[in-house]
């Protein structure tokens, strides 16, 4: 085989890892809570400028820093939760939609406020692992085994504790979970924080690979948005695996052509797609 | 082991549960006008009547799900009536909802650790489910299916056992008989009174009025969101208007 495409379908590999991240935390909010946080990317974007600031300009170590963003964004997914959702549960889905869009909007306009839109970056530097004639980034090998190890340990928190199945079983019936004396608000409260989380450990892992400014969700968002769709939206599993099938059509095309093909490749499998199986790849 | 066998008793007085002048209803429809009924420990108590009486929706009130919109609900002498459901379940009362309600998608084992999701009722996960299995040996089989593709009496099976396992002092049951061949509403009844045997209360909604009768020390008919009769199980098997309206003899 061409040692090029072999590359490439490596790096497709690694890429989908963080893909498959994101489209966990949207899956988790989209599953528990029932609304689609649109500003998923953008709260990523929040987690990149705050991992810049703390390393580049206030000197915190890079992991230190990366831990405080994650504790951060989590703390931004509680907030999102508390003053955009929570007045808006029971309100018709569509406003829901508009409240997180406005969000995403809100957001990117604010960090173009404060920071300008000049390319940052962290100046971390990792090396190329060569592997005979192959070469892999050790940032993206990196992202990739953070991913892994997310997604196994939110596996292992929904399947094993009370918590994590109280949270599988509020989105089967909300009305009942009073019943069992679980108290919604706090489920919502936490799987809020859990979904920050993630995305703020997806800005660690991205921040090592892109430079972050004001619209830089935009490079990931849409396409998070179409493997969560394409997999079922809710559907754990089904993200987790169309993160992969999204990432092979960006690696694998932009070696037959372009980068930029290889992008308008991935929406248009996406839209056949969503014509032979709108319900998505693996819907329940 | 019934508290008391007059059934005539002064409100509020050594009762587990107690509804003073209970009024509900969704939006501007009222389903309860007054109602006032109580429990005593250890009592098995039967709400009878026909569709659309209200019988649900005093369950519900009890366990919160709906506010009343006035009146009293005391449960062990404390004032409970805007208390939000997953205090209630904390407090002692587990509802085994109408139409079962289990979670579809999960194993019966999961369905099992979500009624033992209170702190109190985790540190006896272990010991509780296995006194859920001995009493439903047909689950302890199946603990690894989903709940969704099991028969309707084993279904209510994993309902009653989810309820039971927070540990209630009082448990409501919502029509456990609906929708099972007679000879599974012969079991559901056997097994009301295994539980109470254990010495639980119970509060149990029914249309199986003969049946009902049968296993309850009393019962409280309501008729459009009203109480019209009470009584002692005995009496009101007795009662003419009964007998007509709802045993069909
Ligand atoms: N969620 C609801 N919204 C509006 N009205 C409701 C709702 N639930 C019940 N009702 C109404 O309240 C009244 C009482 O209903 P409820 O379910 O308590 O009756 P029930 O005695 O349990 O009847 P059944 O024996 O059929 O279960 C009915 O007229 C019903 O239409
Ligand atoms: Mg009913």
């Amino acid at each position: 085989m061409d040692i090029y495409l072999f590359e490439a379908i490596i790096n497709g590999i690694l890429l989908g890892g963080v893909l498959a991240l994101l489209a966990l935390g949207l899956n988790l909010i989209f599953g528990v809570i029932d609304v689609v946080w649109i500003c998923y990317a953008e709260l990523v974007m929040c987690g990149m400028y705050m991992i810049f600031w703390l390393h580049s300009f206030f000197g915190w170590p890079i992991l230190l820093a990366s831990f405080a963003a994650i504790l951060g964004v989590a703390g931004l997914g509680v907030l999102l939760h508390l003053l955009v959702i929570s007045p808006i549960l029971g309100s018709a889905p569509i406003n829901q939609l508009l409240a997180t869009g406005g969000m995403l909007f809100f957001l990117q306009s604010l960090a173009t406020l404060l920071f300008g839109t000049d390319f940052r970056n962290i100046g971390v530097r990792l090396p190329l692992i060569e592997l005979g004639d192959i070469f892999i980034s050790y940032s993206r090998l990196l992202a990739f085994g953070t991913a892994l190890i997310g997604a196994v340990a939110l596996y292992l928190f929904l399947s094993r504790t009370y918590l994590g199945i109280a949270m599988r079983a509020i989105a089967q019936d909300r009305e009942i979970m009073g019943l069992m004396g679980v108290d919604q608000r706090r489920v919502y409260l936490i799987t809020s924080a859990v979904g920050g989380a993630l995305a703020g450990l997806a800005a660690c892992l991205l921040v090592l690979q892109y430079d972050v400014h004001p619209f830089i969700g935009l490079s990931f968002g849409p396409i998070t948005f179409m493997i969560c769709v394409l997999g079922g939206l809710g559907n754990m599993i089904g993200g987790f695996i169309a993160a992969f099938v999204m990432s092979q059509i960006i690696a694998v095309g932009g070696y037959y052509f372009s980068i930029e093909i290889s992008y308008v490749l991935a929406f248009v499998f996406f839209i056949v797609l969503m014509f032979i199986r709108p319900q998505g790849l693996l819907a329940r | 082991m019934a508290a008391d066998q007059n059934g005539q008793r002064s409100l509020g007085e050594g009762a587990m549960l107690t509804l003073c002048n209970i009024s509900a209803g969704y939006g501007s429809f009222r389903a309860l006008f007054d109602v006032s009924l109580e429990v005593g420990a250890g009592e098995a108590i039967g709400v009878v009547g026909p569709n659309g009486a209200g019988k649900s929706t005093l369950m519900r009130v009890i366990s919160g799900m709906l506010r009343a919109s006035s009146g009293e609900l005391v449960f062990e002498g404390r004032p409970l009536t805007h208390v939000p459901a997953h205090r209630i379940v904390e407090a002692g009362i587990a509802h085994v909802p109408e139409h079962r309600r289990l979670f579809a998608r999960l194993t019966v084992e999961e369905n099992l650790r979500i009624g033992a999701f209170l702190p109190q009722a985790r540190r006896h996960y272990v010991e509780r489910s296995e006194w859920v299995y001995a009493l439903f040996p047909r689950l302890l089989e199946r603990r690894r299916q989903l709940a969704g593709t099991l028969s309707g009496g084993e279904q209510q099976m994993v309902a009653i056992g989810r309820a039971l396992m927070s540990k209630p002092k009082l448990l409501l049951m919502d029509e456990p008989s609906a929708g099972l061949a007679p000879l599974v509403v012969d079991q559901v009844f056997d097994l009301v009174r295994r539980i109470r045997e254990e010495g639980y209360t119970v509060l149990i909604v029914e249309q199986n009025l003969q049946q009902v009768l049968d296993v309850v020390d009393r019962a409280y008919l309501l008729e459009v969101g009203r109480i019209r009769l009470s009584g002692l199980s005995a009496e009101l098997k007795k009662n003419p208007a009964i007998r007509k309206a709802y045993i069909g003899l």
